[in-house]
Order: C-alpha cells, then sequence, then structure tokens
C-alpha cells in the first residue's frame, strides 16, 4: 500500500508541475489543483497508514490512526478549493481583460511596455497570427 | 492579561465583519468603522507592546487546549513589535486610501483591508505551525483582493502571476508542514524545538529537507532570490495605499524565518543548529545585487520602489544570515524603519503620478509637475532615507547591520556587495530625481505631437493625505533622535530571541484556566 500511495502522490505532483508550467491559465489552474490533490494524500499519509482502527482512542481497539492530519486535510481541502475557485474567476477575468489566455497576457510581445499603449486589449492574438 | 495576547488578532476580524454589516449605510460609514477600528487596534497594540516588554512571553491556548495540543497565541517582543508596526503602517494607508477617495474605486476594500490586518496580525501571533499556514492564506486572500482593487490590465496580470506564485508556495508549506508533522509528531514551534534538539540521526535528513522546503515558502513571501520575479509588477501596478501596506507583507516571510526557523533550528537543534543561514545570507547577498540592478533598470518611479523594498528585504536576510544577537538587533531596527519608509515611498510616488498627467510616474521627459518644489523635497528625503544615507535612520540601519558583520568569515562579501547595492541605489534615485523633476520641459500647456496638437492643462496637484506621508517620513528622524532608545529595544528583543528556552517554557507550561465562568470573566 505505501508503494501505490506514493506512486500516486509523485504522479500527481510531477503532473501538477508540469501543467503548472505551461503557458495558458487553464492548464496552470489544473495544475495548481493537482498540486492541492498530491499534498492533500501527502498529509493524510504522515499520520502513518492504518487500516481498520478508529480515530478517537478507544479502549477496546487494539490501535487508532493519528486524527490530526484528518483534521489538517480538510482545512488544506476547504483553503484549496476556495483559492482554485478564486484562481479560476482570476483567470477568466484575464482573459477577458488581456484578450487572450496567455499566463503573461498579450502573447509574443518582445517589447510589451510599448505595446501597453498602442494595442487594443483584446485583438492581439491576430496580429500574431498575422507575423507568424 | 490574556486580553493583550488575541484581542491584535480578534480586533480586525470583527472590524472587517461589521464594516462588511455597514455596507448599508454607504461608504462614509465603512470609513469610520474602518478608521475607529484601526486607532482601536494601534491602542490595542501599544499595550500589548507595553506588556510584551515588561513579562516574559505571554500566551493564550485556544479553547482553552494547553500546548502542544492546542493552538497557542504567543505574545512576545518580537510579534508586538510586529503587530504594532503592522498597525501604524495600516493606519497611514488607510488615511491615504479614504483622503485620496482610493476606497470607492471598488467593493470592500475597507473589508479586505481589515481582513488583511487580521490574516497579518494572527500570522506575527501564532505558535504553531500550521495556524500560521491558515493565517498565510488569510492574508494572502485578503491581499489578493486589494492587490485587484480598482482593476485594470496590469493590475490583472500581475495578479495572476502574484496568485499562482502564492498558490505553489502555499502547496510546499503543507508538504513541509506534513513531513515536519510525520517526523516529529507536533505542530506546536516550541514543542517541535524540543524534539527537533532529541532528533534520531535516521530522520535528521528529512527534517532539514522540510526545513528548507519551508525556507523557500518564506522566500517566495519575503521575495529572496531566486523567487522575486512577482514583486516588481506587483507592487508597481496596485493602487498606493496597497502597495504601502504590502511594505509589511514581505516582512512577514522574514518574520516567519526568524520565528519558524529561528526556534526549530537555533542553538540547542544539534546537528540541524543553523541549517538555513548559509542559504539565507548568500541568497540575501544575491538578491540585494539584483534589487540594485533592477532599481537602475526600472522604468517608471514605482517600479523603482518596489525594486527598492527588495532591497531593503535583502538587506535583511542579510542581516538574518549574519546571525550573532547584534545583527538580529540591527535587523530588527532596519526593518521598522525600511517599513515604514517604503510604505511612505509608495504613496509620495502616487502623488508624483497624480502630478504627471499622462505619462504618470515613467522615467520620461515631460512638463514640470505642479508643487514640484514641495513634492521634489519630499522625494529628496524619502530617497535619502531609503537608500541610506546619513543622516536618516537607513544609513543607521545599514551601519548597524555592517558593524555586526565584521567579525563573520564572509565579512568581504557582506560589506562589498551591500555597499555596491548601496552605491546602485543612490545611482538610481537620483537619476529619478533629476529625471522627474530637473529634466522636464517648459511649462507651456499646448504641444505639437504627430503633427498634432495636444493640449494638456496642467492640473493642480491636491496633497491629499500628506498627514500619511509626513507621519511615515518622520519616522526617519524619529528612528535617528531616539536611535538609542530604539536601538536599546531591538537589543532587549534580540536577547529574548536568542533564549529560546524562555519561549519554549513559557509555551509548553501554559496554566489551563479553571472552567469556572467566574474566573473566565475576570
Amino acid at each position: 500500500m505505501e508503494w501505490l500511495i506514493s506512486i500516486s502522490i509523485g504522479f500527481m505532483t510531477a503532473a501538477g508541475v508540469f501543467l503548472t508550467l505551461r503557458a495558458r491559465t487553464f492548464p496552470v489552474v489544473l495544475g495548481l489543483t493537482l498540486l492541492a490533490y498530491a499534498v492533500n494524500v501527502f498529509l493524510f499519509t504522515m499520520g502513518r497508514l492504518n487500516i481498520g482502527v478508529p480515530s478517537v482512542i478507544d479502549a477496546a481497539q487494539a490501535g487508532y490512526s493519528d486524527p490530526l492530519p484528518q483534521a489538517l486535510v480538510l482545512t488544506a481541502i476547504v483553503i484549496a478549493f476556495g483559492m482554485t475557485a478564486f484562481l479560476i474567476v482570476l483567470a477568466l477575468k484575464a482573459r477577458s481583460e488581456l484578450g487572450n489566455d496567455h499566463v503573461d497576457g498579450i502573447h509574443l510581445s518582445k517589447d510589451e511596455h510599448s505595446l501597453e499603449k498602442t494595442l487594443p486589449p483584446k485583438q492581439p492574438t491576430k496580429a500574431v497570427r498575422g507575423d507568424s | 492579561m490574556l486580553l493583550e495576547t488575541f484581542l491584535p488578532v480578534l480586533l480586525p476580524l470583527i472590524a472587517g465583519t461589521l464594516v462588511l454589516l455597514a455596507r448599508a449605510g454607504g461608504i462614509g460609514v465603512q470609513r469610520l468603522v474602518s478608521l475607529l477600528a484601526l486607532v482601536a487596534l494601534l491602542i490595542v497594540n501599544l499595550n500589548a507592546m507595553q506588556i510584551a516588554v515588561q513579562l516574559p512571553p505571554q500566551v493564550y491556548a485556544l479553547g482553552n487546549w494547553v500546548a502542544p495540543f492546542g493552538i497557542v497565541m504567543v505574545l512576545d517582543k518580537l510579534s508586538a513589535t510586529m503587530v504594532l508596526l503592522t498597525s501604524i503602517l495600516a493606519l497611514a494607508a488607510l488615511w491615504y486610501a479614504i483622503s485620496q477617495k482610493i476606497d470607492e474605486k471598488g467593493a470592500h476594500f475597507h473589508v479586505l483591508f481589515q481582513i488583511q490586518l487580521f490574516g497579518l496580525n494572527g500570522a506575527f501571533m501564532t505558535g504553531d505551525v500550521f495556524n500560521l499556514f491558515v493565517f498565510f492564506e488569510v492574508l494572502l486572500l485578503a491581499s489578493y483582493g486589494l492587490l485587484l482593487h480598482g482593476g485594470g490590465r496590469l493590475k490583472t496580470r500581475a495578479g495572476l502571476h502574484y496568485v499562482s506564485i502564492n498558490l505553489v508556495g502555499s502547496t510546499l508549506f503543507l508538504f513541509a508542514v506534513g513531513a515536519l508533522y510525520g517526523i516529529l509528531g507536533t505542530l506546536n514551534l516550541a514543542d517541535m524545538a524540543v524534539k527537533v534538539a532529541a532528533l534520531p540521526v535516521e530522520d535528521q535528513g528529512i527534517v532539514a529537507a522540510a526545513g528548507l522546503m519551508l525556507l523557500l515558502v518564506f522566500g517566495v513571501k519575503a521575495a529572496m532570490f531566486p523567487l522575486y520575479l512577482w514583486l516588481p509588477q506587483a507592487y508597481a501596478n496596485t493602487t498606493a495605499p496597497v502597495a504601502a501596506l504590502f511594505a509589511i507583507m514581505t516582512k512577514v516571510g522574514l518574520y516567519a524565518i526568524i520565528r519558524v526557523h529561528g526556534t526549530l533550528f537555533g542553538d540547542s537543534a544539534g546537528a540541524l543548529s543553523d541549517l538555513h543561514i548559509p542559504w539565507v545570507l548568500w541568497l540575501g547577498l544575491i538578491t540585494l545585487l539584483f534589487a540594485g540592478l533592477g532599481a537602475i533598470a526600472s522604468r517608471k518611479l514605482r517600479e523603482q520602489v518596489a525594486y527598492l523594498v527588495l532591497a531593503s528585504v535583502a538587506t535583511l536576510l542579510i542581516g538574518i544570515g549574519i546571525n550573532n544577537p547584534a545583527s538580529m538587533s540591527a535587523t530588527l531596527f532596519y526593518l521598522i524603519h525600511s517599513t515604514l519608509i517604503a510604505g511612505a515611498f509608495f504613496l509620495l510616488a502616487d502623488w508624483i503620478r497624480q502630478g504627471r498627467g499622462e505619462v504618470e510616474d515613467e522615467f520620461t521627459r515631460s512638463y514640470a509637475m505642479p508643487k514640484a518644489i514641495i513634492v521634489g523635497s519630499v522625494f529628496m528625503f524619502a530617497a535619502v532615507a531609503m537608500s541610506g544615507l546619513p543622516p536618516l535612520s537607513g544609513f543607521m540601519g545599514k551601519l548597524m547591520i555592517l558593524s555586526s558583520a565584521l567579525n563573520h568569515p564572509a565579512f568581504f562579501w557582506i560589506l562589498a556587495i551591500v555597499l555596491l547595492a548601496g552605491l546602485f541605489m543612490i545611482i538610481a534615485v537620483a537619476r529619478a530625481g533629476s529625471l522627474l523633476f530637473y529634466n522636464v520641459l517648459p511649462k507651456e500647456v499646448c504641444h505639437t505631437v504627430d503633427n498634432k496638437e495636444v493640449c494638456t492643462t496642467p492640473e493642480n496637484l491636491k496633497l491629499k493625505g500628506a498627514l500619511s506621508v509626513f507621519g511615515l517620513l518622520s519616522a526617519a528622524v524619529l528612528l535617528v533622535v531616539f536611535a538609542n532608545t530604539f536601538h536599546s529595544f531591538t537589543d532587549s528583543v534580540a536577547q529574548q530571541l536568542s533564549h529560546s528556552e524562555t519561549y519554549q517554557y513559557q509555551v509548553l507550561h501554559v496554566e489551563p484556566l479553571s472552567n469556572s465562568r467566574k474566573e473566565l470573566v475576570e
């Protein structure tokens, strides 16, 4: 079981890192979500992997699983959920205000400073397509 | 006596809620509530400071769960200094926002502002690592809202970067906290320090890795090389009062390094002691060099101020990295100075932006701004303070840091880079000042651009919010005039920090309140 859990955490983290480094906002959001999943599972396993034991101490039971990581994971899930929702809204806002979904806004601009004022906000992609 | 240990955290939360409820009463009521709450917070924090100075670290156990099982709030000299500094800066920023009517540009400015303070004060006072994460998220979420306040493309773009990198930072924070919990079995800072001191050799590698990962997270917050790239654009494009308040945001990262790493990897940590110090020192030096170069390369004033903030952060990192009580004291002195002056500088840059019309604060030739003599003099004053020239407080702070570095093995590099970056900063602000105030076109109203007659009527610049700017800048003088008082105080803070066993004892031996209602009321 340890192998399975560590491989899935590792795989999710790797996928998350890969997606976070993409240049479009949507993969970035997905990547951050995957990273959050990975860290949630990781946090959970930090209480050690136990099967079939309660998280509240009970004299009748042989052992108990650590309840604290479970509480931490709940907090982390809530926070990650809220942050992801915010990031999606922000990405949509960026899409509409910057005219495309590139993380740096104006795509392929060598001198963005001059473009800030000259280009209309919603048509930079067209000009770029013409160039290339 | 217990009240001071949680009121600095609770008050902004209550105020934020009240401001939200006061929305029906219009912006006027919101302003009043927000301002009154902040004044109350300042009084509470002054009182907390008094208690922190007189007594050993005060501990409040949330829900009466004693450490290490429950979350604790700790009021010691360092946290009292930070919350007091935050409330002074916040009062100036809020006053500026109200006088300039910047708070009207979007909804919920005051709510976000108070919640930001809630997160900041909570992060400064908590004694629990996971709780620190939660307060980080609170202050970050509020800061996302504040950063985007007022809207605009550049803000959105800088905000997207800021949010993304901080989300990655939060994830790393959780990985580090999870790994630490997995090995140490506790999240209470004082208890963790005890456990680290008695750590078996086979677990040291994981704890060291987690500790350095935490340094990475705090490095994102503090804008340490190579994690500072989000800072200049974010700070340069947001509204002035928010940028001024954000002058404390980078200091949260520094505070967390001092608090968490200083406690966990202090002198008692055996093989792991001072694990973070070489990283902090050398990355601080590199950051400082890049900040100096960035200040020279900036194309507009607010960007330059952002790089100057970065330089101050780097100087503070170096102060932490030198790692002796004298350097810690000097670091705290410089921290107080740099936070207040950077805040003032952002507000001043906003005046300049308003005065220069279309070109805003870009370093291009333009018409002489109205009231150039007053604004220019204030700029000169702020530039001298910020770049660390005598006779103002920046010089004192840097001098203390450098003199504490003289016995350090790497003193040559520290002195060389700090002085070189200082030179860069002086060149940068001198260039900025001459471009903004001397290299100006004659005062004519109409001119020709691209065969078109363009007329600009130089509007009279109303220096609204002057109280904030001058109030913050007066710190540069006060810190010098009362240098001995401040320095002996920061000495005592450094003293307290170096005796971390007192902190551990106070936290781990907190007496639970007895559950009778009567005693709780008392």
